[in-house]
């Protein structure tokens, strides 16, 4: 019942993506993630700290009128892991997604450390960062090793 | 195993293997025996950042075993100043050269290049990160002392925070069951993150602002230099680096087969009255250099090191 009225705080979209079951706070950050932040021309919904059975609290972002790719999901992985996708086409669930980092992410997000090779912009070969665990997430750059910070992270998305 | 990036490119068995090989080298090293294994191939020298004993020790050991060099030469006046990509400087390199070893400014440098390269890339150094070449001559240095390597008691010391021999040289010991003392003024310790993956691999590793208190118990003290740099004035330096200096009077009661092991240069760290106990052991060391690259340059090359070397013991 809770999960159904969380679902309804926000009326349902016809077509798009809804992102559920992202940790309570980080919705935000998701939305910068998939560059939904600046952008204008679709509209997005939140809903933010409502009770979840499962984590106790979640957010859920709504996105009308565009259907994740892939590689916008691998982003998502960085914050939300453990989110659950669905497409929604004509006002019902036609696919449902999972976010999945596998273990390695490639030419999503720059390494955080400052004197990393990969710093200097003019670089050519990709940007590679090795998950080491997924839950707490830790992931650490193939090239200087360094463990990375995952706050700073978001900030450091190409 | 392609190059050598890190120690983890390296079994405890490679090592093994390479140390011995290195030992049978030791007549060739010295010059009293010539022995070109390696003739016809040449290493590439990229060193984008200053270097006395690993650029020269490459380049001698390339030498001694009938090989060729090529030096990268002055950063300044090379292309890198007009903003060429490392990716670029080693695909230029990798057409000229058989290996390349390397020591660069940007931690990851050596993982990338190596990313970039068709031949093997021994890393020199890279930032604050890795030289598993030094690793790999001072612990041929401390097998050459003790005739092992598993369950010493291996003191570092001095600045732990900055130094990248260490860092390298602390994962390696770990893998031989030693235990580790680390010896450090607050500032300088041993990164946290470093700690505690050594942590998880089961290490003994105690942290400590004492140095001379701990002495006695070491079978390896390994001393670096403390940079003024690093301190907000000069006071404060003299006030802590004091206590990171070995003069021979602390020596007294040291394990009598004690080695002082240092990366070198020195600055005051080590007064020159120890160069004269039996414990100094660092001119050895960087000889050494020479011996352990000759072992890895073969290696690397796929050239293997004969039993019996003409005017050798072995």
């Amino acid at each position: 019942m809770a999960e159904e009225h969380n679902m309804r705080r926000v009326t349902a979209i016809k077509n798009g993506t809804v992102i559920d079951h992202i940790p309570s706070g980080q919705a935000l950050k998701v939305l910068e993630l998939l560059n939904l932040s600046g952008d204008t021309s679709v509209p997005v919904s939140l809903v933010m700290n409502v009770p979840s059975k499962k984590m106790g609290a979640k957010d859920i972002i709504k996105v009308e009128d565009r259907e994740l790719t892939q590689s916008e999901l691998d982003r998502l992985a960085l914050v939300a892991p453990d989110s659950s996708i669905a497409i929604i086409r004509v006002y019902s669930v036609a696919e449902k997604l999972n976010v999945n980092l596998g273990d390695e992410v490639r030419n999503v997000v720059r390494c955080t450390f400052s004197n990393c090779i990969t710093q200097n912009p003019r670089e050519p070969l990709p940007h590679r960062l090795k998950v080491i665990r997924t839950a707490p997430l830790a992931l650490r750059c193939h090239y200087c090793q360094r463990p990375q910070d995952l706050d700073e992270l978001v900030l450091n998305l190409l | 195993m392609k190059g050598l990036i890190t120690m983890d490119d390296l079994t405890n068995e490679d090592i093994h293997s390479i140390l011995a090989d290195a030992e049978r080298l030791l007549p060739v090293a010295r010059g009293e025996s010539y022995l070109p294994l390696l003739q016809g191939k040449i290493l590439g020298n990229l060193f984008f950042e200053p270097s006395t004993r690993t650029r020269m020790s490459f380049e001698t050991a390339m030498k001694r075993l009938g090989g060729d060099v090529v030096n990268l030469g002055d950063v300044k006046t090379s292309s890198v100043v007009k903003g060429e990509t490392l990716f670029d400087t080693i695909q230029m390199v990798d057409g000229y050269t058989d290996i390349i070893a390397m020591r660069h400014p940007r931690q990851g440098a050596a993982r990338y290049a190596q990313d970039a390269a068709r031949v093997p890339i021994l890393n020199g150094g890279d930032g604050a990160g890795h030289h598993p070449t030094q690793t790999m001559l001072d612990l041929f240095t401390i097998q050459q002392s003790h005739g092992t390597l598993e369950g010493l008691t291996v003191i570092l010391a001095g600045d732990l925070r900055y130094g990248r021999t260490v860092h390298s040289l602390s994962h390696a010991l770990v893998r031989f069951g030693c235990r580790l003392i680390f010896a450090s003024p607050d500032l300088l310790r041993m990164p946290t993150e470093i700690v505690e993956d050594l942590r998880e691999h089961g290490a003994d590793v105690t942290e400590t602002e004492d140095l001379l208190g701990n002495i006695n118990q070491a079978d390896v003290v390994y001393m670096t230099r403390i940079q003024k740099e690093r301190f907000a004035d000069e006071d404060e330096y003299a006030k802590v680096a004091g206590a990171y200096k070995l003069h021979a009077r602390d020596l007294a009661n040291v394990k009598s087969e004690m080695v002082i092991l240092h990366p070198l240069p020195r600055v005051d760290e080590i007064h020159p009255s120890v160069d004269e106990t039996r414990h100094a052991r660092y001119f050895e060391q960087a000889f050494n250099g020479v011996v352990a690259r000759m072992a890895l340059l073969c290696r690397l090359l796929n050239i293997e090191v004969p039993a019996k070397i003409p005017g050798g013991d072995a």
